[in-house]
Parts: C-alpha cells; structure tokens; sequence
C-alpha cells in the first residue's frame, strides 16, 4: 500500500446547478441541484453519503461568497454523518477535498459529498456592490494591509504580481489575452457557459482596464452556480456508475508567507508550494497530463500556475501560450477546456475539478478533447492560496 | 484622499503603533533585538528565532517600489480613480513590504525600483503610511 493516503480515494460522482447570473433559485436549492446531481451520478443514494465538506462556509461578512456552509446540505438532505466540515482557512478551494479525501483514507466516512455553492451575481445586484467591504472598517484582520489604501480587490492584489512578471520577464498584454480568448474559444461549445460570444484580440486590447496590466476580460465573471463532487474510498469503485477517477497526487503545501504581499518571490505564489508537494507524490511527470485546469480568477494566475506546475520554465509563460495553439481544445495542452472562470462562469475551484472529471470520462460534448484524456492537473486558487491534485484513469 | 471611504483597520495591540506612529512622523515596524530581523505585519514573537524580546521601533521610512498597479476600478461609489496602489521594500529589509499608495507624482511615473519615502496621512484615529518620490540627491 502506498504511503500516500489520497491514492486509496476516487472520484466517484459529479454534478453541478445551472450557472446563471443570476440564478433565480437560492443558494441552498443550487447546492442540492448540484448534490442530488452528483449522487445519481455515482450511482449511489442520499443515504450512502456519510460526510459532507464544503469551501469556505458560511460567511455573514460576505454572503454571496460563502452562503451554504456543510451543516446547511446534511440538514437539507437529512444526512446521517460520520465526518463533516467547512471553513475557510486551508489550502486554498480545495481544502475540503482534502478534508473529504483525509477522512475517507482515515475510515472515518465512505462517501463524502464536496460542494463549493457562490450565490455572487444575486448577491451583487441586491447590494449594489461589487464588494463586500463598503464599511467604516476592515471587517477581517487579513485585509487590513490592503484595503485602507483602496485596494480593495483581489484584482488589485494581482495586478501587482501581474506588473512584476511583466517587468522581469518582459510579458506582454498580448501574450496575456491568450488565456481569456482561448476560454472564450472553448466556451463558444459549452452551453453552460454564461459568456460565449466571440472575442478577439483587438476586443481584448481596446476594453478598459480594471487594475493595470489586468484589464476586464482578465477577471472572471461573477455567478451563482454550485458544484458538488463525490468522493469515496476505491475499495467502492466496483458499485459506480462511471469508471472511478483515481486521486493520483495532491498538494497541499504552503512553504511561503500566507500573504498578499510579503512572499518572498512576487513572481511566484502559493500555487509553487502546492504544485512541487504534489508532483513529489507521484512518478508521473508534467509530460504525462493530457489536459490542465488551472484557476483564472485573473489571466496571470492560470500562467503562474502553469509555471509552478513544470509546464514551462519560471518566467516562460507568456511565450508557452504565445498564439494560443499549445492550449487550445486540439493543443498539445487543453487548457480550460469549459471556458474557465473567465467565461463559463466563477465556480470557484471546483468548477475545474468538474470539468476535469467530465474530460476524462469522454462526457465534454462539444467541447470533448480529441485524445484520450487519462491525466488531468486541476489547480485551484491565487496569492496565497494555492492547491492542486492529479488525476489519474484507469 | 485617494482611497475614499476604504475601509479603516481595527486598532490592536500589536498592530496599533504602525498604524498610529505617523502621529509622530514615524513609521513603525516590529523588531526582533535577538536576531534583529524586522517582522511584518507585527508578530508577538519573532517567526525566525522565536524569541519574544519583539518590539515596534523607527525605521527611515526610505524604500523601493517592489511592483505598482494603477487601479481604474470604483470599487466604492465616491471613489476617485485612477490612482496608483505600490508595493514598496523598505530600505532596512527588503523582504518587508508595505502595500500602500504612490502620491505626489504623475501617476506615469510610478515604475518598479523607483525610489520613495513615507508621508502620513490621517484619517480619524489611524495614519496611512503613503509613500511619494524620494530625490537621488536627498532633500
């Protein structure tokens, strides 16, 4: 047996709501869409689920972020749970898959249900604001560094390792677009997807600019959508409905300072921890992934990402995806294939992990990768927060 | 004012001096007398050595612009755009950064590794600690 605990977890099941902006629907039906979805999909019943995770839990300060915590489903769904737990500190989204994936290789749950439900569009429209901090005082202790001095967004926050990366290693604004324009190729096939007209370079060039160098279609579209994934211990595959997906690494780690601005290199993040730890856990190597998921909260993120996972050298990103061909849905490495954050809609984390699964069982639709798709990379999170796991066919 | 009706922190115990010693002029950061490695944000032990003899002391004020991004965005409905958010590497410890704002220049003119110094401005109880361009020749 391998010392590796998640290589004991499978994928077991997916499901996820509709994706709209906004939804009529609230916050809590979403996640049981998006549950009762996962479960039939696994081929099990309401009742197989004995744990329940969820990413970051309720929020009083920031409802539309965090608006269903885990007791919310088991209550809904009358679950009779062995592990259950949300919160916001950890690894970045996927915290909670681990959570799940600890508990299960613990023996302390068979089937854990993971969620991530964002109600933000709904949100946005009944306060008027695109944040939650138009108040007298810094409501949390973190963002007491940035937000007295208006940077009051993470688009800010990015924007500053943007401008960096561009200074040392000379990216350009066209190299950039290539992230958003190819999730809006990619998006064109996905009828889910809450943005899929055309979009061009010159369209990418001439919009206005959000936090320099990022301009709007380099932040990704608030929605109200939730996603749930079942995971569940692999001496349970035979009983799926699907071939199980195999946890093959994760990463977890967090070396660097847990902060905005204080990491030691402003041109890596979090993401570097995550993706070295993950890639210790395993004998596959960047070569072998035949599709990567990779966070776009903000264009220069996906490509951070794609530096700390090995896909190219620190500070090559920009020319790996000059042209957009290497990660277009026939590339060499199809890269978002749903249309990401950017264009599907911000599902926040598990959005990817969704896609990923849906890739690797032949399920994409439209959207299908032309090869077969038996490794796939999901990276999750920005700044500070940075997770990632492997995964892996049969 | 630049950044209109942000939001203020919260005074602490640890965090109270850097945000209230522009009073005097002065920007504070917590120091470690064992190691003498500064630590920010302020920590009641040092995160290096551990050791508990930490405490705020007076730095130059003096440092560089780590990276800058010029915000466009009205993220609060009074707010007054564009204006320039920097990231700056003190002259004592360059691994120290403050997240703040670059005033008193065009905002074309802010670019990484320019020189700059702290100036305070006051907003009820708390000094934001702004930075503006620090001349080669020293004034």
């Amino acid at each position: 047996m391998s010392r590796f605990g998640e290589k004991s977890v499978v994928i077991s099941g997916i499901g996820q709501s509709e994706i709209a902006r906004p939804s009529r629907k609230s916050a809590l039906v979403l996640t049981i869409d998006a549950a009762l979805a996962a479960v039939d999909d696994a081929g099990l019943t309401v009742r197989d689920i004995d744990g329940v995770a969820t990413w970051p839990g309720r929020m009083a300060s920031d409802p539309g972020f965090g608006p269903v915590g885990a007791s919310d489903l088991k209550e809904a769904l009358g679950l009779e749970v062995n592990y259950f737990s949300s919160g916001v500190e950890g690894s970045a989204q996927f915290v909670s898959a681990f959570n799940a994936i600890n508990a299960i290789h613990a023996g302390l749950a068979r089937h854990v249900i993971v969620f991530r439900t964002v109600h933000e569009a709904t949100t946005r429209l009944q306060t008027g604001s695109g944040t939650a901090f138009a108040v007298p005082r810094v409501p949390d202790a973190r963002f007491q560094w940035q937000l007295p001095f208006g940077a009051m967004s993470a688009a800010n926050w990015v924007g500053l390792y943007a401008q960096r990366h561009f200074h040392d290693y000379g990216t350009t604004r066209e190299q950039m677009a290539q992230i958003p324009l190819n999730c809006r190729l990619n998006a064109a096939r996905n009828p889910k997807a809450v943005y899929r007209g055309p979009l061009g370079l010159d369209d990418y060039l001439a919009s206005r600019m959000i936090s320099t160098p990022l301009c709007l279609y380099d932040c990704d579209v608030p929605v109200d959508a939730s996603t749930a994934i079942i995971f569940s211990h692999a001496d349970h595959a035979a009983d799926l409905r699907h071939p199980p997906i195999h946890i093959e690494a994760i990463g977890s780690a967090l070396h660097g300072r847990d902060s905005w601005d204080q990491r030691a290199d402003l041109t890596t993040m979090a993401a570097f921890d995550a993706a070295a730890m993950m890639w210790s856990r395993t004998d596959l190597r960047p070569d072998d992934v035949d599709t990567a998921q990779l966070y776009d909260g903000f264009s220069i993120l996906t490509m951070l990402w794609l530096e700390a996972l090995g896909f190219c050298g620190k500070g090559e990103s920009g020319a790996f995806i000059e042209g957009g061909e290497r990660i277009a849905l026939n590339g060499a490495l199809p890269l978002n294939t749903s249309g990401g954050q950017l264009s599907e809609g911000r599902a926040h984390g598990y959005g990817y992990l969704h896609e990923a699964c849906l890739q690797m069982r032949g399920q994409g639709g439209d959207r299908q990768i032309a090869k077969q798709v038996r490794t796939a990379v999901v990276g999750t999170g920005g700044g500070p927060l940075g997770a990632c796991m492997l995964l892996r066919r049969d | 004012m630049l950044a209109n009706d942000a939001p203020l922190p919260v005074l602490t115990p640890e965090t109270t001096p850097f945000w209230t010693g522009g009073e005097d002029g002065a920007l504070m950061i917590a120091r470690c007398s064992a190691c003498t490695r500064y630590v920010h944000p302020p920590q009641p032990i040092c995160p290096h050595c551990l050791s508990r003899e930490i405490a705020p002391v007076r730095v130059s004020g003096r440092g560089t612009v780590a990276s800058f991004t010029v915000n466009h965005q009205r993220w609060l409905p009074d707010m007054r755009v564009p204006f320039v958010i920097a990231l700056i590497e003190l002259e004592e410890q360059p691994d120290i950064r403050i997240t703040t704002n670059l005033v008193n220049q065009p905002i074309e003119a802010a670019a990484i590794g320019q020189r700059v110094r702290v100036l305070f401005e006051r907003h009820e109880d708390i000094w934001l600690p702004l930075f503006e361009p620090d001349g080669e020749t020293g004034e």
